[in-house]
């Protein structure tokens, strides 16, 4: 499929031109809603995906990015509530000055511009200042996810004008601009802008264009698109009828399937496929395109399961659909017929397959390089899944316990934790963790069935709440009964989508949510709810600072890993 | 007169000679900004050597102090080099009620002077990053951080609460950036700066007047955090800047050619052949002036490296292998710690066999080598392994074992960092802030 141009036809740009010329030599005056001096919330620094995504829809999706990305940081178990406490280090601006430079480049090149640029400069040897204002002032309003303020327009023509009139050439001219733009900060964070919320004195509510800019992260992990940036400037994100409208328009788009792989992505903490390896040794079937496989089979499900059928989150725990392709379909020991695609397979009753806990994705990603960990998994699951908090292990413990020094070889998981469990230093954490991540033990670190572990059979028996389960069945179906699931899935969407810790004000927000999901478990319903609520919008008060029990999961502490 | 950038720009692209104003090299230069000023020092540089998982300090730290120490076991591999390392003992950490978080609390105490709060929020900017805002200008890039894991979170470098230096993971990535475009050998004799620079940097200078702007609308977090983002840009800036210049002769600079990536990843000769890569690079980066401050990451704090077919990374044997009965220490595990000191020996020959000057470009240089814990089966925050290696330009005292009853292990930061020119009164928070140096270890 062609990429539309996205550029080429914006009503918005004869406007803008014409804001150029009349600001000429005024002191600058924003062009968004409101007028007022605006606050700034949170500054988010665009994730890897976002700025790939974000050029992709604005400049086509033939322009390559091509570079590396600082990491992001985990902040109450999402990325994307790290993404407002990160910054750009040196070597992390030096990069996105090549990528700039390089997209830059692409985007002016003979075969992209045509497409790409609404006008063609009364001269391709030199200045053109109202195509160039043209140019700058509708790529400009995209990447910055708002219309440049005059000054700033001003700036880049000016500078387009300067290096167009020594280097011979409009479209050199047109790539230094955009290469600025594509390293201002205004690109590459989302930066919130509050203002007065009408009725309620000391407290601020996004400004439309802000609006716009979560919106689409949320349901896109994108910037906003035209039609979106004019209706936050005609103030339709600030009503109720503007917003669902937008709302809608933008669910119903393919690019919303994007938003929910992102949103999961992050959640079941799949930034750590990257590097990702297994012994080769150990498990020969394993490979990193397996492991990417094994990624996208899970974001498959999700989609099936919430998006395409529209079905509980919680049918995720026990569904006995899968997708497979033939690489992956070897693990599952699954002949798979289709050539280099995927196929829908269903499990029969009785499976020790059965839901999210036994994809290949979460059984291979909390493993250790080199045997599976019942602590990492069960962690996963308390941390991921349920939203509990669990504690670094106390620094001053004798491990050497753990190991009897005069049987040195327990052979199953169970038998060497045993003494995690027994010994009241180690116990309360994990008897948290260790009884989820044992009834999975039938899979091992690549994600392979097996029946025994050093010739000992497997025990794959738990306790959860106090009723007795066994294996991944068991441990999904009782998942799915426990209102933490979705009370939990609710917590992380909302963090999601604000960017940030949640505060009281965001808890009274989401307790209607809440209710409202744990009926019916409808994740299509629960967004739309979010996105279309005001206070979705409303930015922290300074003072509220209280952090709610969800804590960090990042950092580079304990976990065995 | 003085020059915009934009008119500067014009007389480039016009090709009218390009001055520009850069203090920092304004000493290794003479007055037409081209040779070499005669008897000009040689540049001050500084580096880190981390690797995880400490070592069992009694068959690490000598026994005897002062010159002639004895080696023990599990140093062996730094032998040939006693002369230059000096080894600290029995410098300590003190948490004062803060959480002993494994792995955490004991490397950024020692790096920022403060054990971290939480888990991941740590009391920045970590010692490199201070010494490099003081000594770092005037080279192309203020510092580098490097890893041999594969990972580039795997860093010891932090220049504030959440924001990590990330480590450069790949060796060819790594050349790029400093041998790649930009580059310029400073030993060849003609010189030619490249007009497109000039366009680059009017572009960083538009990008770094939306500063004012967007300071004064940010709140103090993200204000912090904006004002990172431009600092960095300010890099870049003076990157371009540097680029413009004829770069001062280094007579040690021999440029290398592209390496080949090796398999990279936490297998220990994975980790091992990057290391050995890692540093060859680093040496001639070193060498031609390209950095003077650096952190190599050998591994990372929960040392994720292991051997292949084993089930079982360093940091899960620290913590499930039996303390041999006869030995007295867990064989597995410390057979790791080996492979790190024969990693860090490796380190030290290749900054012994560059000559620089009268001497060694090692002698030019303070490395301090540290660790997360002392004994890693017990988190242990006492007696850290610790050394420094080379003379800093004659400013530290090499070959030396230097013994201390507990003292706070940030005296041996603000010692480096003394050593390194900088004049701070006192560094570090609580029971771990400190005004002494190590004067035994100082000329």
């Amino acid at each position: 499929m062609k990429p539309r141009p996205p550029l080429r036809d914006l009503a918005i740009v004869a406007a803008a031109v014409a804001a150029l010329v009349m600001a000429a030599g005024s002191a600058a005056e924003s062009l968004a809603d409101g007028g007022a001096t605006p606050s700034i919330g949170e500054a988010r620094r665009l994730t890897d995906d976002q700025y790939r995504q974000t050029i992709a829809d604005i400049f086509g999706a033939d322009i390559k990015v091509s570079g590396r990305f600082e990491p992001d940081i985990r902040r109450e178990g999402l990325l994307a509530v790290g993404s407002s406490a990160v910054a750009v280090t040196p070597l992390g601006a030096e990069q996105y000055y090549m990528m700039a430079g390089s997209i830059a480049a692409q985007v002016t090149d003979e075969s992209h511009r045509r497409a790409l640029f609404a006008c063609t400069p009364g001269t391709p040897a030199g200045p053109d200042d109202r195509c160039a204002a043209q140019i700058l002032s509708a790529s400009g309003r995209l990447l910055y996810r708002r219309p440049l303020d005059p000054g700033d327009l001003r700036s880049q023509v000016a500078l387009a004008d300067a290096v167009a009139a020594k280097s011979g050439s409009f479209y050199a001219g047109i790539e230094a601009s955009l290469s600025g733009m594509l390293v201002s900060p205004e690109f590459l964070f989302v930066i919130e802008r509050g203002r007065p919320t009408p009725g309620e004195p000391g407290s601020l509510t996004l400004d439309g264009y802000s609006r716009a800019a979560e919106l689409a992260l949320l349901l896109w992990n994108s910037a906003p698109d035209d039609q979106l940036l004019a209706a936050a400037a005609r103030g339709d994100l600030g009503k109720p009828k503007g917003l669902a409208a937008q709302a809608d328009r933008m669910m119903a788009s393919p690019r919303f399937e994007r938003g929910v792989r992102a949103f999961f992505s992050d959640m079941l903490g799949f930034d750590a496929f990257q590097g990702l390896s297994k012994d080769t040794i150990i498990y020969p079937k394993f490979s990193p395109e397996v492991a990417a496989d094994a990624k996208e089979q899970t974001l498959r499900l999700i989609v099936d399961q919430l998006v395409r059928r529209n079905q509980d989150y919680r049918g995720l725990f026990t569904t006995n659909r899968t997708f497979l392709n033939r690489r992956i379909g070897p693990i599952y020991r699954i002949p798979v017929q289709a050539r280099g695609g995927w196929e829908l397979h269903e499990f029969a009753p009785g499976d020790a397959r059965s839901g999210l806990l036994t994809q290949l994705s979460f059984l291979v990603l909390y493993s250790h390089p080199g045997r599976s960990s019942p602590t990492l998994r069960g962690k996963a699951i308390r941390e991921h899944l349920l939203c509990h908090d669990v504690p670094a292990p106390p620094p001053d413990v004798n491990f050497a316990f753990v190991q009897d020094t005069s049987n040195p070889i327990f052979r199953t998981a169970r038998q060497r934790l045993a003494r995690h469990r027994s010994n009241p230093m180690c116990a309360g954490c994990h008897q948290m963790m260790d009884p989820l991540g044992l009834a999975l033990e039938d899979f091992d670190s690549s994600g392979e069935e097996r029946q025994d572990e050093n010739g000992a059979p497997i025990d794959v028996s738990g306790v959860y709440h106090g009723a007795v389960f066994s294996g991944a069945a068991g441990l999904g179906e009782a998942l799915s009964k426990d209102p933490q699931v979705t009370s939990c899935l609710v917590h992380r969407l909302y963090a999601y989508g604000v960017g940030r810790a949640l505060t009281a004000a965001d808890e009274a927000a989401i307790a209607p949510l809440e209710r409202r999901f744990d009926v019916d478990g409808a994740y299509r319903t629960l967004v739309r709810a979010m996105a279309t609520s005001e206070a979705f919008y409303r930015l922290p008060a300074p003072d509220q600072t209280t952090r709610v029990a969800l804590q960090a999961t990042g950092g580079q502490g304990e976990g065995q890993r | 007169m003085t020059q915009t950038r934009r008119s500067v720009l014009h007389g480039v692209l016009q090709g009218a000679a390009v001055v520009l104003p850069i203090p920092l090299l304004d000493q290794f230069l003479d007055g037409n900004g081209a040779a070499m000023a005669s008897g000009a020092p040689l540049p001050r540089r500084f580096g880190s050597w981390f690797w995880g998982l400490g070592a069992n300090v009694d068959r690490w730290v000598p026994d005897r102090v002062g010159p002639d120490y004895d080696v023990k076991a599990e140093l062996k591999p730094i032998e040939p080099y006693k002369k230059d390392v000096t080894i600290l003992s029995g410098f300590n950490v003190e948490l004062d009620g803060r959480p002993n978080t494994p792995h955490v609390a004991g490397v950024w105490t020692l790096r920022t002077g403060s054990a971290p709060i939480r888990n991941d929020e740590v009391d920045a900017p970590s010692l490199d990053v201070i010494i490099a805002n003081a000594i770092g200008g005037g080279a192309r890039f203020r510092s580098v951080e490097l890893t041999a894991v594969g990972e580039p979170m795997a860093s010891v470098s932090r220049q504030s609460a959440s924001v990590v230096n990330p480590s450069e993971a790949s060796p060819v990535a790594f050349y790029e950036r400093v041998f790649g475009a930009g580059f310029q050998n400073p030993n060849t004799a003609d010189f030619k700066p490249d007009p497109a620079l000039m366009v680059r940097q009017s572009v960083l200078s538009g990008v770094s007047e939306q500063r004012q702007k967007l300071m004064q609308e940010a709140g103090s977090a993200d204000r912090q955090r904006l004002d990172q983002y431009f600092t960095s840009i300010r890099e870049i800036e003076d990157q371009l800047a540097l680029e413009l210049q004829k770069p001062a002769p280094a007579d040690a600079c021999a440029v290398v050619s592209k390496p080949t990536e090796p398999k990279i990843g936490q297998e220990i000769e994975s980790v091992q052949a990057t290391h050995r890569l890692m540093t060859k690079l680093l040496v001639m980066a070193l060498a031609c002036n390209q950095t003077r401050v650096f952190t190599m990451n050998y591994s990372d704090a929960t040392s994720t490296v292991r051997r292949p077919g084993s089930t079982v990374t360093h940091h899960v044997l620290s913590h499930e292998e039996p303390v041999d009965p006869v030995l007295g220490y867990q064989p597995e595990t410390t057979w790791f710690v080996q492979r790190a000191m024969e990693a860090w020996a490796d380190f030290l020959t290749a900054l012994a066999s560059v000559k620089e000057g009268d001497g060694r470009l090692l002698d030019h240089m303070l490395v301090y080598a540290h660790s997360d814990t002392s004994l890693a089966r017990l988190h242990a925050l006492n007696n850290f392994p610790i050394m420094f290696a080379g003379g800093a330009g004659g400013r530290i005292k090499t070959g030396l074992h230097i013994k201390s009853g507990g003292a706070p292990v940030t005296r041996v930061g603000l010692t480096a960092m003394t050593a390194m020119g900088l004049s701070i009164g006192k560094w570090g928070d609580k029971s771990m802030e400190t005004s002494e140096v190590v004067s035994e270890a100082l000329v």
